[in-house]
């Protein structure tokens, strides 16, 4: 119980940050903004393959940007208070359920931008949606973590690109594939492989990430 | 060396040397596209079958340093993915050699041979990690929690996703390639000892460069 209200506050406390600053969210926003429209001036018009593959770039990168700075914010000085009060569990948690929040949320806004720019192609409109917040999900459990390593290592932006490909290229490319199979609207039951090998791998990185931050939160 | 428990180092270059010998002079079975191609099996196979096995030892080693803090552990730790990496390359060349005579192309799009290439990324990347950090304990430690992280989504990138998939390997898809019933007995009699050979030799190699690299710390702090 007391390791619920400890995540819930925590939770409470990043969504208060960001909207007292509002700095992480807007910045995100116009990358996005940014992003979709240099794409459309540069293509104009593209086939439903490159499609689906230039929204998952852009979403990849856009997440990266947007999950590097959730550990970079936390100071020296913070993190002796965090020392003294909270679980480290209950810390890594609350960002990862945060970023997911955040990481959602942009995803959305993110494709509702590109469909409005480009044409689009998506036949099985709901599934797609469901694939864009398996994304979220995905991108948010990975790089959470991948962010707390790279902020113990100088808080190098750099380390956290060349830390962070490697290991989301398996889930990029099962995102992609069920993404496309819903853009083409073939049957739905084709994706279920796809689905349940994302589920399993998210299931696993929340895990090892409880086991593991406890171990890299203290200099 | 005292046989009784180097004897496995023996038995590894006994084993390997027996598999290069029988992989050129052994009998293989004819076959269409593979044709003599057939017997790079007993030196491309291998060299997967040892990385997995050092990347394993990376990973438990890992696990063993964040419980314990022992540096010999970190040690064993980073060499085992020094020589996991190294055999890693020579099983992307075989494996690209042999390509270019089966396939067509060295590189063929085939997903085992991109996931092979994503997981040597991961080591790469796990370098690059270690070199960032100069403190030898935080190094330590770091380097460890990203290795155990990565370690399953490499097991899902070398063993899950190209099983999702079409493939020209063997078994998986429709291809001309090898499959378990293209291997007569004769070749298995090469194949495994072949396999076992590389692992104990793999794991030899790590050993001594381990003791090579703590003398090499005791010196530097002497």
């Amino acid at each position: 119980m007391a390791f619920i209200k400890e995540t819930t506050t925590l939770i409470r406390k990043e969504f208060l940050m960001e909207w007292r600053s509002k700095y992480a969210f807007n910045g995100i926003l116009i990358y996005v903004f940014a992003t979709v429209f240099i794409c459309y001036l540069s293509f104009k018009k593209i086939d439903p393959i490159t499609w689906n593959a230039l929204f998952w770039i852009i979403l990849l990168f856009t997440s990266i940007n947007a999950i590097a700075k959730s550990f970079m914010q936390e100071n020296r000085s913070r993190y002796l208070y965090y020392y003294t009060i909270v679980n480290p569990a209950a810390l890594i948690l609350s960002k990862i359920i945060y970023n997911l929040i955040l990481m959602s949320f942009i995803a959305f806004i993110c494709l509702f931008f590109y469909t409005v720019v480009f044409n689009n192609p998506i036949h099985d409109f709901s599934y797609y949606l469901l694939a864009v917040a398996l994304g979220g999900l995905s991108f948010s459990s990975m790089f959470t973590m991948v962010s707390a390593i790279a902020s113990k290592a100088n808080n190098n932006s750099t380390l956290m690109a060349i830390l962070s490909f490697p290991v989301i290229v398996p889930l990029l490319m099962l995102l992609i594939k069920f993404a496309k199979n819903a853009m083409d609207g073939i049957d739905r039951a084709s994706s279920a492989n796809e689905i349940g090998v994302l589920l399993l791998i998210n299931i696993i990185v929340f895990a090892v990430s409880l086991l593991l931050f406890p171990y890299i939160w203290r200099d | 060396m005292k046989i009784k428990s180097d004897w496995w180092k023996i038995l590894g270059v006994v084993l390997v040397l027996f598999s290069l010998f029988q992989g050129l002079m052994g009998r293989v079975p004819v076959l269409p596209i593979l044709h003599e191609t057939i017997r790079n099996i007993y030196y491309h196979v291998p060299m997967w079958f040892a990385m997995v096995v050092l990347f394993v030892f990376n990973a438990v080693y890992s696990i063993k340093y964040l419980s314990s803090g022992n540096e010999h552990h970190d040690n064993i730790a980073v060499e085992s993915a020094n020589v996991g990496l190294f055999l890693g390359i020579l099983g992307l060349l075989t494996g690209m050699l042999w390509a270019k005579f089966t396939w067509g192309e060295a590189w063929s799009n085939d997903p085992k041979q991109n996931s092979a290439a994503i997981g040597m990324l991961v080591y790469l990347a796990y370098f690059v990690l270690r070199g960032s950090l100069d403190e030898a304990q935080k190094r330590a430690k770091i380097s460890a929690v990203y290795s155990v992280f990565a370690f399953p989504v490499m097991i899902v990138l070398l063993f899950i996703l190209p099983r999702l998939t079409d493939s020209l390997h063997p078994g998986n898809g429709g291809n001309p390639g090898f499959n378990k019933y293209d291997m007569d007995n004769q070749m298995r009699m090469v194949f495994y000892p072949a396999v076992i050979g590389w692992i104990l030799i793999g794991v030899w190699v790590m050993q001594i460069r381990v003791r090579l690299l703590e003398i090499t710390n005791q010196i530097l702090e002497n």
